[in-house]
This record gives structure tokens, sequence and C-alpha cells, in this order.
């Protein structure tokens, strides 16, 4: 298999650079998202509509989804070789000062796998036609299952676990990129520091309202 | 002192290994960690009981003979240390100390706490060297090296192989003492020759020997005792990349 896919560095290549396009892909979709909160459906029904019509998108989708199989996959290849790397394990074990998430990014990753899951389930299977529904009217789609309580809270957790993710993930993808530096390292941590708390909290805050206040 | 000692007792590289506990009260503070289990072992031979295997040389922290996962760390408690270094004032009386060998499919368990670390010399077998003639001290003193480049490379150049990098690291990773063996070659216009072909050729190895991959946790750097840092990895990450893409 490492014939094809190469060695360690450049398999966590591959996933650096796919989980860099995914962080950028989810400010655009963060920013579609607070369409929502307008009274008005028309305006995130037509984004939603030039999302799945437009040429360049349709391009940029095959990327999408080609980055969230690439991450997935070469995420659960690197984990089960890196388990494969230590049969035997300890008795006692400490901390020691590390980047805390960085041990649990499995676990986050396939959380976050199953919200995608039944994310493309409501949405973009709807999309495709794969599943019944209203694919012109997202707006009230959104609107009905942010009526639902335990549809919010699986939501949400969900979010909190991807902050987990990306505060590791940020700098971690620049360290594999091979960007490491005494002064712009500190700074790539702030900024991951603020993406990873900012983005999902931006994404939480929507059914929020929509329950709450609408 | 009165303490409770845990021991990773095994044979063989083919047995199965077992804790073995030793209530043990022949410590004092004033003793190194490995001066504590020469007292034990001398007690195990007076009563016919075979010692405990552990590696050591130079007990001065410079070989990188000895290491031992103490407690959840390796080299013990205490920063920036090896065994051999770490001091009995680091434990209480009373308390009760795990010592186990450092647990990687690539440092395979010898006999009790000793592991083979071979596969660390094959990592340095495969590229990390240099093949040109250098002459003499006086004439490298000739070669022109920036102060800052200097020091960069002789800090990498410290490391001493111990393998607790790998022992520390939850995919048992050699990417640090990798890096750290490329790093102090690349940084300096001997190393550079040979750069391209040396970080290729010890990376397969590494690949090839069974190490985890790097998840840039940073157990490594917390736990190295010569505080080799994660630095080095991006460098390695680096020489890597413009290795592959003009070879
Ligand atoms: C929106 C979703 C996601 C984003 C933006 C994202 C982003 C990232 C980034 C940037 C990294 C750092 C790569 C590196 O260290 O070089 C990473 C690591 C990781 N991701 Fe994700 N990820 C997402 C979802 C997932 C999912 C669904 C899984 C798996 C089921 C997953 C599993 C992992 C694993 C295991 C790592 C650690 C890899 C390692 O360090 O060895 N991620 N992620
Ligand atoms: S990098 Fe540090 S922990 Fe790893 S082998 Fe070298 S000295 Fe030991
Ligand atoms: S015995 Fe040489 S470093 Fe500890």
């Amino acid at each position: 298999m490492d014939k094809f896919l190469g060695s360690c560095v450049t398999k966590k290549l591959v996933m650096a650079i796919a989980g860099l396009f995914l962080i950028l892909f989810l400010l655009v979709h963060l920013g579609i998202n607070f369409l929502l909160l307008i009274d008005d459906p028309v305006p995130f029904n037509s984004a939603a509509h030039f999302m799945s019509n437009n040429v360049v998108v349709k391009v940029f989708e095959i990327f999408l989804i080609a980055g969230f199989l690439i991450h997935i996959i070469w995420g659960i290849i690197l984990q089960v070789q890196n388990w494969l790397a230590r049969p035997a394990r300890y008795k006692k074990t400490a901390f020691s000062q590390t980047s805390f998430f960085s041990k649990y990014m499995i676990y986050l990753g396939i959380i976050i796998g199953v919200f995608l899951f039944i994310h493309f389930m409501n949405f973009y299977f709807v999309k495709l036609g794969w599943v019944e529904g209203d694919h012109e009217n997202f707006y009230g789609m959104v609107n009905d299952l942010f009526q639902l309580p335990l549809y919010i809270v699986i939501y949400l957790v969900s979010f909190l676990f991807l902050a987990f993710h990306l505060h590791h993930a940020f700098q971690s993808a620049f360290q594999t990129l091979g960007l490491n530096h005494n002064k712009y390292t500190p700074v790539i941590k702030g900024i991951g520091l603020i993406y990873s708390i900012v983005v999902p909290l931006g994404f939480s805050i929507i059914p929020i309202v929509i329950y709450f206040f609408k | 002192m009165k303490l409770t000692l845990k021991i990773w007792r095994q044979k063989n590289a083919d047995a199965k290994g077992k804790f073995v506990t030793y209530d043990f009260d022949g410590a004092s503070p004033d003793m190194s960690f490995l001066e504590m289990l020469d007292a034990l072992n001398t007690k195990l031979i007076k009563a016919r009981i075979d010692p405990v295997a552990f590696d050591h040389d130079c007990r001065e922290g410079i070989c990188g003979a000895c290491g031992m996962y103490i407690n959840g760390h390796p080299h013990g408690p205490g920063k920036a240390i090896t065994t051999c270094h770490l001091s009995m004032r680091e434990f209480k009386d009373g308390d009760t100390i795990y010592v186990e060998p450092w647990r990687a499919k690539a440092f395979p368990v010898v006999k009790d706490l000793i592991v083979d670390r071979t596969a660390f010399d094959k990592i340095q077998i495969a590229g990390g060297f240099i093949s040109t003639n250098v002459g003499s001290a006086p004439d490298s003193h000739a070669l022109p090296v920036e102060k800052s480049k200097a020091d960069e490379a002789f800090n990498s150049a410290v490391c001493i192989g111990c393998g607790a990098c790998v022992a520390a690291c939850k995919n048992a990773s050699a990417m640090l003492f990798v890096s750290a063996k490329i790093a102090q070659f690349a940084l300096l216009p001997q190393g550079r020759i040979e750069a391209k072909e040396r970080v290729q050729a010890m990376v397969k190895k590494m690949d090839e020997l069974g190490f985890g991959n790097c998840s840039n946790t940073g157990a490594c750097e917390a736990e190295c005792p010569k505080e080799i840092s994660l630095v080095n990895i991006a460098r390695l990450n680096r020489e890597f990349y413009c290795a592959k893409v003009s070879p």
C-alpha cells in the first residue's frame, strides 16, 4: 500500500492539504449559513441554488468531496498504522506537555464523520436526488430541523468536537507543511485558536437563534 | 527509603513478560535511579534471583544507552534528563514506581527492561553520514559556517539516540530522532551535498522498520533528555518535499 500512498511524510502532507482545504470551505459555508438568520428565505435559497447550479462551484464541489474522502481515508490509514506501531501498551501512562487534542483526533474525526453523514442525508443527498426532499427550499428544511431539540443537541455537540479537532489540526497542518518558525508559529497557533473557536461558534449560534427567537 | 517497585520482567524476546512487585527498602535519596536498581540487583543476586536486566553505559547522560519508562515518562519524571541522571530525590518514601521497557514494534524487548534499538542504527546506516572527506579539525575550520546555523546544527547533533522520543510518542514514531539526524547535516555545507538522498533514504528506512507516523503531538519534544525541538521535524518535512520536487 505504501508503494501507492508514499512515505509517512507524504501521507501527512496529503492529509494536511485536504484538511486546510476543508478549513477554507468551512468559512464559505458559514458565510452562507448566516443568511439563515434573515427572515426572508430568498437570499439563503438563492445562495443554495447558486451553489448547486453554478459551473465553477460544481468543479469546486468535486474537489470538496475528494477533500473529505481523502482526509478521512488517509486519516484512518495513518491511525491504523500508528496503532500497529505500538502493539504492547504501557501499564502506567502520564501526561506530558503536548498538544492535548492531538491524542483524540481519530475519535473526534469519527464523531464529525457521523455528523457529516446525517448532514449529507438531510441536504446534499436531497440535492442529488438520492433522498426525497424539497431541494429548492432548504431554508424551510433548516427551520423545520431546528425545531427539534434532539437535532439541535447533536448539531451543537458535533461542532464542539469540530472545535477540538480544529484546535490541534490548524497548527498541525502548518507543521506538516514544514512551516515552523520562532516568530510566525505563535501567530499561526493564535489564528488557529481563534478559528477553532469562532467558526464552530458561528455555526452553533444559528440553531439557537432559530429555536428561541423565530 | 521504602519503595514498591513494579518492574517488567521478561526472560527473553519470545517469553511472555509480566510485572513483578518488589518491596525494596535499600534506596536512599542520594542514589541515582540506576544505583537504586544496582542495589536492588545486589539484593536479588544474594537471594539467588535473576537480577533485573537494564541497559546502561556512561551514566553521565551522553551515551543514550540507559532508558526505561518510569511512572509513565520515558527517563522518568524530571525535565531534560536521562534515566542515569534521574535522582531518587524525585521520589518520596513509600512511593510505588512502575518501571517498563520502551514499547514499540520497532524496539522489541530483549530481556526485562532492555530493548533492541538496532532499528536506529539501520536508519543511520541508510543515510545518517557524509561520504565527503572533510579533512581534520583545522581543515573543517577553513570552511566558513554562519554562527546561527552552526549553533542550530549543534543543537540537533546533541541527540544521543536513546529512543525516548519513540517511547513517548503515542504512535511510536521516530520522527524526532530522524529529524535531528537530518538537521545536523542539512544545516552544514559538508552535509548539504548528499542532503536530498539522505532525507529520502532515512525516511524510507524509518517507514520500513515499522515506526508510526508523526501526529505533531509533541510528546517527544517534551520528554527528550536533550530537548530536541519539533522545529527539526518541520525541517525534515521541508527537506523531504524539496528532495521530491527537485531530486
Ligand atoms: C470539517 C471537517 C474536518 C476538518 C476541517 C479537518 C481538518 C484537519 C486538519 C487540518 C488536520 C491536520 C493535518 C495535519 O496534522 O497535518 C486534521 C487531522 C486529522 N483529522 Fe481531520 N478534519 C475534518 C474532519 C475529519 C474527519 C471526518 C476525520 C475522520 C474520521 C478526521 C480525522 C483526522 C485525523 C485522524 C487527524 C490526525 C492525523 C494525524 O495527525 O496523524 N478529520 N484534520
Ligand atoms: S531526539 Fe531526544 S529522545 Fe529522541 S533519541 Fe535523540 S535524544 Fe533521545
Ligand atoms: S547511561 Fe549513558 S546516557 Fe544514561
